[in-house]
């Protein structure tokens, strides 16, 4: 077995060394009529060569995005990652380093996770980052517990534009920790109905959490919710799944948004089938130690050198334990500090430069397939690159058809937005050509032509 | 002693560099953005109020300053390819290069979450059959992959408990029995569930004696986590009948399965009595920590958890892998998508590498690694518990406290011989604990050097105290003020700020 450097000459020696005769004399202390009396019912062992072509093959049975045509957005983006990202990314001095509690053998993860940490918050305009949270859900979760710690509050006001993915894992999180989730209905206009706000006692109200670009792509109007809040205890929690729009758009702690919280992974990380993602999680001052998760901190060593460490970690569970802000240890670091290539690597002007080219994109998108009779788009209010559509027809046979034309369409919202009927939510981005744009609208024209 | 090598640490040429944003000059351009093939098409940008013209402070950096500055950082790292990493607790074993390239295939990374079922069968069986392995592993019958790290492993747990007494009726069933050796997630995490930790002792061999939970045996009781081989690297012996007590009085038993590395092959933990336990791929199944993360914490349930794990779960039938949402008792969902499925991939791999045998082997070397260390360090250094250990050994300052040395100065001493000090101060029952935990990956040669570095600490403790009480004078860094860091807090750099690093 080439991952143990023993020889079986060596484990003769070390045997003696500690002075038994095998190794079994060392587990007597595991009950005989428990330790396994044979092998495990696992596949035998592979070559390097062999798992090599077996898992080439594996992956075969997967379609990506760059073999086909993909619209495809809903809480995880494609983006052209530069080769540098990568590259920086995967060195081993990041890859296989331990969280950094012994700072002095540990300063470039450190140094690189502030540097994330303030990128954050230029990005959503609040002046507190955490070191990264599993994904955007969790971090929405997190965020709502945080309200309720913050203002011993128990409602927690849910927009129903929120990602239906990330609503069911706050209500995972919050079942037993006596909050009540009231829903804040769709407006018309494809932004959040916060008439229900109305209806609520101030007094109970823990925190509002909105997501923009919501989940049907609409940007909201985040001051006009601000402006809504009564109690200066309730939070007021910005959702975003696409981190890219906010490189483009106004951001939300410049509009009064108290937690910025969402998914990253639009910043330098592939699809990946789901994760590893990045959660982030940005705060108010006066928040900062309620917050949960780790988070860098600048200081001195014992020759007065600049350096970075864990801090605040009094928060954490493996101080407080049962009294910890948060049960997370593990993060995403390797994922932040790839973001922060990433955005190091865009810079200033690339990312806004990139940002917009997702605005154009998908705005070409969505003024082709306006022209397809058969085919409307609900909501007028400004895009990132994500927007909503509705048709008339059998959704099967739409999917059907487009299997068969060799594209990967849109989110179905049928499921969770039966009151748009036959609709779904599609993304265009800067990997998106106009020749896939352009056969993806045909695709659809053509189809519409058929069931008319 | 059979060690004529020199230590592996020496002093060398280490570039200095600033912050990133120190780095930039004003239109300064690091990227290369696509082509704009829409030349002509005119789209309206939304207006000022929800538009932003500039991203204040952003670096503005080329493309060599930017590769610089992160080879420079990460050279300021230590990691398990640079040198050995006994962190007790952490597993900080091998983590093979070919599992790397793996999870980087394009049809794995480039796969988006919401492709339709038939477009992405190969993610599908993956992780359908990396299930299976954990299955056997465990010895239990039903696993969830979603879990994104040990304590989200340890919360789907809990409230997969919590939500069994729930179906039962049994909502007084809230205390959730603790050793004082855990980990400070199993607390944490329980709270979130909506239970209670009841703190117990630890008997005088560090081991849970069976008599300290007698007293918690009641229709209050929601059930027991342990952590098998316990935080001190011993097995809890008595582990299968304290599960039946706690079965018989009506509770659960979870297993923290972050020390599984000691156990796979030798003993399944289901057949122990757990109930539920979380598995840390990246400690056992050798994906690397990042940093910090990302991590994987699949979670292992026996047959009367299983309704509960979180959607979806994957289920085949005779042509295909599909996900399972109809499940009404679940406890709902973890994370957006399916987990942290990059790090399933090279887990997946490293499992089809090892094979059963190896996988045995991998659990067995674990063990004779770490009595080979406790064992030449037994005379040194003071062990709280000397017997037989598994996977790690913990031993304390109590000898080198007479010299005014600390657990501390011992970790940050290690730092100038060239290795990575072991996990100090825990578990907080020892007291200035260090606990020891060299993995498989190790050579005998590695050992030797690290068991002698620890040797001549020894020595200089008693004879030059001084040089141990101001390590560490290798690193770049001397050691940090973290009082000062949460004094006066500075997360972040602004334009303004003073210091320079």
């Amino acid at each position: 077995m080439h991952y143990i450097p023993l020889t079986e000459e060596e484990c003769r020696q070390m045997l003696k060394v500690i002075g038994v005769s095998s190794i079994d004399d060392l587990l007597k202390d595991i009950p005989a009529k428990k330790r396994l009396k044979q092998a495990l019912n696992l596949p035998e062992a592979m070559s390097e060569q062999t798992l090599t072509r077996y898992m080439q093959a594996l992956a075969q049975n997967n379609v990506t995005h760059e073999s086909l045509p993909c619209f495809m957005g809903a809480g995880a983006y494609r983006h052209f990652v530069p080769a540098a990202v990568r590259s920086m990314s995967a060195r081993s001095e990041f890859v296989t380093a331990y969280t950094p509690y012994q700072p002095e053998i540990s300063q470039g993860s450190l140094q690189a996770m502030f540097e994330y940490q303030t990128m954050m918050t230029q990005l959503t305009g609040l002046p507190v980052s955490n070191a990264s949270m599993y994904d955007g859900a969790m971090a929405a979760a997190e965020a709502a517990l945080l309200a309720v710690r913050s203002s011993r509050n128990n409602v927690i006001a849910v927009s129903k534009t929120l990602n239906p993915a990330y609503r069911t894992v706050l209500e995972t999180y919050t079942a037993n920790a006596g909050v009540s989730l009231l829903e804040l209905p769709l407006a018309d206009n494809g932004q959040t109905d916060l008439s229900p706000l109305a209806d609520t006692d101030p007094k109970s109200l823990a925190g509002i959490m909105i997501q923009s670009p919501n989940m049907l792509g609409v940007i909201e109007d985040v001051e006009s919710t601000k402006s809504s809040i009564i109690n200066p205890k309730t939070l007021l929690i910005v959702v975003v799944t696409e981190a890219l729009s906010l490189a483009a758009l106004k951001p939300p702690g410049e509009c009064g948004a108290d937690v910025v919280c969402g998914e990253a992974q639009s910043l330098g990380l592939p699809v990946n089938y789901g994760g590893p993602y990045l959660g982030f999680f940005a705060v108010k001052d006066n928040l900062v130690r309620k917050m949960p998760g780790r988070v860098v901190g600048m200081t001195v060593d014992s020759d007065g050198k600049c350096g970075f460490v864990n801090t605040l970690s009094t928060r954490e569970q493996h101080i407080r334990r049962d009294k910890a802000t948060s049960n997370i240890c593990t993060n995403q670091a390797l994922c932040a500090i790839t973001s922060a290539m990433y955005m190091t690597c865009m810079g200033r002007k690339g990312l806004r430069e990139v940002a917009l080219l997702n605005m154009k994109k998908s705005a070409c998108l969505k003024a082709g397939i306006q022209k397809i009779k058969g085919f409307s788009i609900p909501f007028e209010g400004p895009v990132f690159n994500e927007f909503t559509i509705t048709y008339s027809g059998d959704t099967e046979s739409l999917q059907k058809h487009l299997a068969e034309k060799g594209i990967i369409g849109g989110y179905d919202l049928r499921c969770t937005y039966p009151e748009l009927g036959n609709a779904m939510v599609v993304c265009a981005t800067e990997t998106n050509t106009l020749d896939e744009i352009n056969q993806f609208v045909s695709a659809l024209a053509e189809w519409a032509g058929e069931v008319s | 002693m059979n060690c004529k090598d020199p230590f592996p640490a020496a002093s060398g040429l280490i570039f200095d560099e600033p912050l990133i944003f120190k780095r930039s000059v004003p239109g300064r351009v690091g990227c290369s953005l696509p082509e704009d093939d829409m030349e002509g098409f005119s789209f309206d940008l939304p207006d000022d109020r929800y538009l932003r013209q500039d991203i204040h402070g952003m670096p503005e950096v080329c493309e060599l300053d930017m590769v610089r500055h992160y080879t420079r950082l990460s050279q300021w790292n230590y990691s398990v390819d640079l040198g050995m990493y006994p962190l007790g607790s952490c597993t900080m074993k091998y983590n093979p290069k070919v599992n790397e390239e793996l999870s980087n295939i394009p049809g794995f990374s480039q796969c988006h979450p919401h492709s339709p079922i038939h477009l992405s069968q190969g993610s599908l069986k993956l992780m359908f059959e990396l299930a299976d392995y954990l299955k056997e592993i465990s010895g239990l019958s039903a696993v969830s992959l979603q879990p994104a790290a040990g304590a989200q492993g340890e919360l789907a747990g809990m409230l997969m408990i919590r939500a069994w007494h729930l179906n039962n009726n049994d909502e007084q069933r809230v205390n959730v029995l603790i050793p004082d050796s855990a980990h400070g997630t199993n607390p944490a995490s329980c709270v979130l569930a909506g239970l209670k930790a009841v703190e117990i002792k630890s008997g005088s061999d560090g081991r849970l004696d069976p008599e300290v939970i007698k007293p918690w045996l009641n229709d209050s009781l929601a059930g027991i986590m342990m952590t098998n081989p316990n935080t001190l690297g011993i097995f809890e012996t008595h582990a299968d009948t304290i599960s039946d007590m706690i079965h018989q009085a009506g509770g659960l038993v979870y297993m923290d399965g972050a020390n599984l590395n000691a156990l796979m092959g030798i003993v399944k933990p289901g057949d122990l009595g757990v109930d539920v336990q979380h598995i840390n791929l990246h400690k056992t199944f050798s994906t690397p920590h990042g940093g910090g993360g990302p991590g994987s914490g699949p979670v292992a349930v026996s047959d009367k958890l299983a309704p509960f794990l979180p959607i979806p779960i994957i289920e085949k039938d005779d042509s295909r892998y599909f996900l399972q949402w109809d499940r009404p008792l679940s406890i709902g969902r973890l994370h957006g998508f399916f987990g942290n499925f990059a790090v399933m991939v090279r887990a997946y791999a490293y499992i089809r590498t090892l094979g059963p045998e190896g996988i045995k082997k991998i659990a067995q070397t674990s063990i004779l690694n770490a009595n080979y260390i406790q064992e030449q360090l037994r005379d040194a250094f003071h062990l709280p518990y000397p017997d037989v250990c598994k996977h790690e050994c913990v031993l304390n300052d109590q000898l080198q406290s007479q010299y005014g040395i600390t657990t501390m100065d011992i970790a940050k001493r290690l730092m100038d011989y060239g290795f990575h000090p072991p996990t100090v101060y825990f578990p907080l029952i020892v007291q200035g604990a260090i606990m020891i935990e060299p993995t498989e990956s190790e050579s005998r040669r590695n050992m030797d050097q690290f068991i002698n570095a620890l040797l001549h600490i020894a020595r200089e403790a008693k004879e030059n105290p001084e040089i141990v009480k101001s390590a560490p004078h290798l690193p770049k860094m001397k050691r940090l003020d973290e009082t000062l860091a949460a004094r006066n807090l500075t997360l972040r750099w602004t334009e303004d700020e003073q210091g320079d690093t």
